[in-house]
């Protein structure tokens, strides 16, 4: 079933086109999470399912109604800001009951799902506080019982945890994961953060310049990207690319490393078989490089970053800089120079010209 | 500890360029206070006193009774009723003058910083052009406006002159305050249902108190004070207190009653200074702190 639906979306701002041609289906109970820089459009996406941002052409559907040019009100919707947006003369408790004493809900109602939604986020003990007296990780829970309360079909969330320390952020980020099975609502959520949209999300849009670059679940999205926004865009450290040039479908040659990619499943099959050399970059992983004593290539080191768990480790060859993730003790000198492996099974081979994985 | 000694050895030292900033600055509050010292000397003395021209001398026989005179028996003009009927008449124009003047600056500044409506900067521009001209320019033009609407000299004409001449410095006050809210506060409150009026008298305005009390101060003071538009727009029933002060001091039949003048003065002058002093624990600063990231 679908439940939040919008179809040829375009949406200006100031009279600059921000989307433009936007389709997009979000299934019910799903955790989908709208992945992108700063200025990719995003921001404006949710805004715009909420109704906060008046569309230019389009049509968007929550829960089978077409809301395209309803209020935010009406569109059974509940949402969590950045910056908590918590009403600061209210208590906690009129926080989240506002919107249901403007919709007239009756007294009991309000008290039991305030209850119901106070005892999920450990609110109880802070009611009757003013928001200025709450640390930001109570805010920020406040700021979602204020959306849970509403019982809407569709939450929004707008970078709900970006102001918040790394610590809390990744308690946070449990919680809502958690909340989010044990609920299962249907979720939308912006973040530029790749590490909550790999671990939140049940499918990932990326996004850039106001357009979709490819819709996913995390690991698909993260082991087969369309392209190269994408491919760079997620993983830390960044996917290797190198420049080169294709031979016979199987031959990749460039100034720094000569390798051969038979097996490379093309998306298009007939590739493989194609005889003209073409402009390609590989892509690689850095946990796809792997130092061993007999590795077929060779580098000299040229940082180490030790990051408790593992090392990256930064390797130039032939002018260009490769990083590469060293699990063990082994310790490494700057210059020294080492072999290593290369997992060709899941290297990427991208066109040059249009950025597209081949 | 090491605080404590910094502050004492700091305490200590008197140097010159020190005593130069307090000689400075108790002259320069001598000189400001200077006026209102003799005035309220002079207030407290009789005539015969006042005659004997020692006007620096604290009063020798201390009596209350230029300020009785001065609040009920001073003749202005005619009538010889004192500054109290003119005291009411301001009360009068003044309360309902801030009031609404306020309400709608501050609706106004919502309306233009929040719902933006089309044409809002072009709208605030014409608003805010209104306070670059001067009164007596437009004060032709509105004697006309009010005789025609039947205004003219009555008190809600005077009001409705206070409103609108109050207009611009209100919008602009409250418009710059509402900018510094965060525009999530008020999509969070367009999702929960609010309307225009809703999220204003609920949640705007609780959060605009510090505004709402420095507006206070300024239209009360504006208002109070004001001589002109009183004069020419309020009519003789309800001349504010600005007015018959003038009246008061201006009309000499026999000795000019310098005690009496003095007292009806510090009359007026009294409500906008207690103003100044009763709000100034109401400046309630960071409200809005607790709203947005702490």
């Amino acid at each position: 079933m679908t439940n939040v639906s919008i179809k040829h979306l375009a949406v200006q701002l100031g009279g600059q086109q921000i989307i433009s041609q936007l389709d997009l289906d979000v299934a019910a109970g799903e955790f989908l999470v709208l992945l992108g820089p700063s200025g990719c459009g995003k921001s404006t996406l949710l805004h715009s399912i909420a109704g906060l941002i008046d569309i230019h052409a389009g049509k968007i559907e929550i829960a089978g109604h077409d809301v395209s040019h309803a209020e935010p009100s009406e569109r059974q919707i509940g949402m969590v800001f950045q910056s908590y947006a918590l009403y600061p003369n209210m208590t906690v408790e009129k926080n989240m009951s506002f919107g249901l004493r403007i919709s007239g809900l009756p007294k009991a109602e309000i008290s039991r799902r305030i209850e119901k939604v106070a005892g999920m986020l450990q609110l109880d003990a802070l009611l009757d506080r003013k928001p200025a007296q709450l640390s930001g990780g109570q805010r920020q829970r406040v700021a979602i019982g204020r959306a849970l309360v509403r019982e809407a079909s569709v939450f929004l969330f707008d970078e709900p945890l970006s102001n918040l320390d790394a610590k809390l952020r990744t308690e946070l980020r449990r919680e809502l994961k958690l909340l989010h099975q044990n609920l299962a609502a249907t979720m939308i959520y912006v973040t530029h953060d790749q590490v909550e949209a790999m671990t939140l999300a049940t499918r990932i849009v990326v996004m850039r310049a106001g357009k979709i670059q490819q819709i996913g679940r995390p690991a698909e999205v993260y082991a087969r990207p369309a392209n190269l926004f994408v491919a760079g865009f997620l993983g830390a450290p960044a996917m290797n690319f190198i420049e080169g040039q294709l031979h016979a479908g199987s031959q990749f040659t460039s100034a720094a490393l000569n390798v051969t990619c038979t097996g490379y499943q093309f998306d298009d099959a007939s590739m493989s078989q194609s005889p003209v050399a073409r402009r390609v970059v590989l892509g690689m992983r850095p946990e796809h490089l792997s130092i061993v004593e007999n590795g077929a290539y060779e580098g000299v080191v040229n940082l180490v970053e030790p990051m408790g768990n593992h090392q990256v480790l930064w390797l130039k060859i032939a002018g260009q800089l490769l990083s590469c993730i060293a699990h063990g003790e082994r310790q490494f000198r700057i210059d020294e120079t080492v072999r290593f492996d290369i997992a060709m099974q899941q290297s990427l081979l991208f066109d040059a010209d249009s950025g597209n994985r081949l | 500890m090491k605080a404590a000694a910094i502050d004492k050895s700091r305490r200590r030292s008197w140097r010159p360029a020190r005593w130069g900033i307090y000689l400075f600055l108790i002259t320069s509050a001598m000189f400001f206070l200077l006026p209102l010292y003799i005035m309220l000397v002079t207030s407290f003395k009789s005539m015969e006193e006042i005659r004997m021209g020692n006007i620096f001398a604290l009063p020798f026989h201390f009596t209350l009774e230029p300020w009785r005179q001065a609040w009920s028996t001073a003749c202005t003009g005619v009538a010889c009723e004192g500054v109290s009927g003119g005291f009411w008449n301001s009360v009068a124009i003044t309360l309902p003058s801030t009031v609404i003047a306020i309400l709608l600056g501050a609706i106004n500044g919502y309306a233009l910083s929040f719902w933006r409506p089309r044409g809002a900067q072009l709208l605030f521009a014409i608003l805010l052009a209104g306070a670059f001209i001067p009164v007596q320019v437009m004060m032709f033009p509105l004697v006309r406006l009010l005789a025609s609407l039947q205004l003219f000299s009555t008190l809600p004409g005077i009001v409705l002159v206070h409103v609108i001449f109050g207009m611009p410095i209100m919008t602009l006050l409250f418009r710059n305050y509402y900018l510094g809210i965060p525009q999530e506060l008020f999509h969070a409150a367009r999702i929960d249902g609010g309307g225009f009026f809703r999220i204003f008298f609920q949640l705007m305005l609780p959060m605009s108190l510090p505004m709402v009390v420095v507006a206070t101060i300024m239209q009360v003071t504006g208002v109070w004070n004001d001589y002109i538009l009183g004069l020419v727009f309020a009519g003789r029933e309800h001349l504010p207190m600005t007015v018959q002060l003038n009246n008061v001091i201006n009309t000499t039949t026999g000795t000019r009653m310098y005690n009496v003048n003095m007292a009806a003065t510090i009359l007026t002058a009294l409500l906008p200074l207690c103003i100044y002093f009763i709000s100034g624990r109401w400046f309630v600063r960071g409200i809005a702190a607790g709203a947005v990231k702490g």
